[in-house]
């Protein structure tokens, strides 16, 4: 692609965009949320669109997770496509019966005769302070539910592509933004484009091992492949982007060509969606080419601290990473 | 008349299969509430949607929904409206607009709100949601939120508060701080209605008031209906918390029983002529219990196909 036909967009922004063109593309799209109208949702993803599209289009929730999630999913199976913002990811155990036991169940319990084509995306994962109940990364709860889909993008371009795939899905989408990459920067075309949902996406090729992420954490295992290089390992970074359904053939592919695997994940390492991904490996064609156990690097197995430094030990680091390659090398 | 009768032996047939042992998980059956489901089905449209309660039997039968493929599905049959996956908690027929049956309690008004929703959002015309529920749920924060969130977006919904006297064995009045359920409207600036649930005539026309309100004022209003749940709550009841005589009375009341006087004291139907009514239904239950039991059972292979659209 030619340079002059990418510009630099934030996540935020690329989010924003996703929801802007989609919108003008279809009139069944809908917003609804606590505060998405005149404030512009809780990080400023929807700004502007209740100017552009009215009150009818960006509806201003009250603070009823059950409802407005169960209103959606009754829109949704009526014909429109609502996209939901929950403004953090751990109020979903507020609506969970409705995501859980309604959107993701009704198109598979009353055999086919509906679709539920609606989207919630919502703030998730740690690092700014906000402590137990508004840091968490709850994907493996997501995942193990079947009906659901479950995404994850960690660049401005694959936010974009993703969501305007997500709005475009018939089923039930679970479209997590990472917090802390609100603000960061990337390349997105100036064309639309669309990026299949269940397509893993390698950002960096390597030979010596493969650190299978998604999220926030693809930037950190990049970081880590960089040090890596200076001493000559070659590490390629595997981002899922998608959770479910999973990319297996990347994950084996990738790890049958280097033999190595760490699994990075911000999420509590206990139970967490890493299990799944090692799973994938055992059972898979990339078993027989491991030239040693695979790791994880996770989240410590409690909530999430407020002050700075209790945070940061919670979290993977790029040391912990770092560490965890060298032990399989 | 006959719909009563159907929703009654429909009920009564699909507890003796039970009973035969020939029913894989559980029933929660209608017997009782006749006029009640009926009554207010039978104000709706074609075009309206309905969300039912997992004693939703009656409602889907009320809204046209297939009685062969209904008893099929209770049967776990491949022919069954769901294809033997939903079972009896989960009838749907959106054809009919049935949305659905719905499991979990108080869970399917958030659904009914959004039906609503897309009703005004696309402007369709003469066209209701409607969400059944009963006094149990009228405790449950899904409900009470989605009451409010009807209120503020003026939400083309009725609320139909199916009180059958007992939350499984738990009465309003141990539940509920005001067991006057009708109050719950107040807050949500509904408009209520109440009616008798035993009386068919009378739940008829207030349910038809109040589909007209809601198309004349472009919001939402409750409906609550007092009725006596007869059937047990479940497989699992033993009626212990209720006495045979308590029982006795609202069967002597019940609302097939007299509507049938009423039809005979009015001179609008013979005592014969009912009885042939009843007669005529047995045949055709009797035809549906047939055709159900003659239906395969469903492959087992490709469910996992079956999750996404």
């Amino acid at each position: 692609m030619m340079e002059n036909e990418m510009i630099t967009k934030t996540y935020r922004e690329a989010i924003h965009d996703a929801l802007e063109e989609e919108m003008g593309r279809d009139a069944d799209v809908i917003l609804m949320g606590e505060d998405i109208g005149v404030y512009g949702g809780g990080f400023g993803a929807t700004a502007g669109l209740l100017q552009k599209y009215g009150r009818e289009r960006v509806l201003d929730t009250p603070i009823s997770e059950t409802a407005f999630v169960g209103t959606a999913i009754g829109a949704a199976v009526t014909g429109m496509r609502p996209v939901v913002e929950l403004m953090f990811s751990d109020f979903m155990s507020v609506c969970w019966d409705q995501i859980m036991n309604e959107a993701a169940k009704m198109h598979f319990m009353y055999a086919g005769t509906l679709k539920v084509p609606m989207v919630i995306r919502t703030a998730a994962g740690g690092g700014t302070g906000a402590a137990a109940q508004h840091s968490q990364s709850l994907e493996a709860m997501y995942c193990h539910v079947p009906g659901l889909k479950v995404v994850i993008p960690s660049t401005p371009y694959d936010a974009k592509g993703l969501l305007k795939s997500a709005i475009r899905d018939d089923n039930p989408v679970i479209f997590l933004e990472q917090k802390l990459l609100y603000n960061t920067k990337g390349q997105v075309p100036e064309e639309e484009y669309l990026i299949p949902l269940g397509k893993a996406d390698i950002k960096r090729p390597g030979t010596d091992v493969t650190l299978i992420t998604y999220g926030r954490m693809v930037q950190m295992c990049l970081n880590v492949a960089e040090w890596l290089a200076l001493d000559g390992i070659s590490a390629e970074v595997l981002d899922l982007r998608t959770l479910s359904p999973l990319d297996k053939e990347a994950i084996n592919a990738s790890v049958s060509r280097t033999g190595r695997a760490v699994v990075v994940h911000e999420s509590v390492q206990f139970g967490g969606f890493g299990g799944e991904i090692v799973s994938t490996i055992m059972e898979g064609d990339a078993f027989r080419f491991l030239k040693n156990p695979v790791r994880r690097v996770g989240g410590r197995f409690c909530p999430i601290p407020c002050s700075p430094e209790l945070e940061k030990s919670v979290f993977p680091t790029p040391e912990r990473i770092e560490a965890a390659v060298r032990e399989i090398l | 008349m006959i719909r009563m009768m159907r929703v009654n032996r429909f009920e009564e047939a699909a507890k003796a299969l039970f009973g035969k042992g020939m029913v894989h998980g559980t029933l929660h059956l209608c017997v009782g509430e006749e006029a009640s489901v009926v009554g207010s089905t039978a104000a709706l449209k074609e075009q309206d949607y309905i969300l039912t309660t997992h004693r939703g039997h009656g409602e889907s039968i009320g809204k046209g929904a297939d009685m062969r493929a209904m008893m099929a599905e209770i049967l776990g049959r491949a022919s069954g409206t769901n294809g033997g996956i939903g079972g009896s908690m989960h009838v749907c027929d959106l054809a009919h607009g049935v949305i659905g049956s719905n499991g979990i309690v108080g869970a399917g008004t958030p659904t009914a709100c959004g039906a609503a929703l897309t009703i005004k959002l696309k402007k369709l015309q003469d066209r209701v949601s409607v969400s059944f529920f009963g006094d149990g749920a009228a405790n449950s924060g899904g409900v009470l939120e989605s009451m409010n969130l009807a209120g503020v977006w003026k939400l083309p919904i009725i609320f139909v508060c199916i009180d059958n006297y007992y939350a499984v064995s738990t009465p309003v009045a141990k539940a509920s701080a005001d067991p006057d359920l009708t109050k719950r409207a107040i807050p949500f600036g509904m408009k209520a209605f109440e009616a008798d649930g035993n009386d068919v005539l009378a739940v008829y026309e207030t349910m038809s008031e109040a589909r007209k309100h809601v198309i004349r004022q472009g919001g939402p209003c409750l409906v609550v209906l007092h009725t006596y749940r007869i059937s047990g709550h479940s497989r699992s009841d033993h009626n212990c918390y209720r006495t045979e005589q308590e029982m006795e009375a609202w069967r002597a009341k019940g609302p097939i029983l007299r509507f049938g006087n009423w039809l005979e004291e009015n001179g609008l139907f013979s005592r014969d002529e009912i009885n042939e009514m009843g007669a005529a239904v047995d045949r055709e239950i009797e035809d549906v219990v047939s055709w159900a039991l003659k239906q395969p059972y469903p492959e087992t292979d490709g469910l996992e196909d079956m999750v996404y659209v």
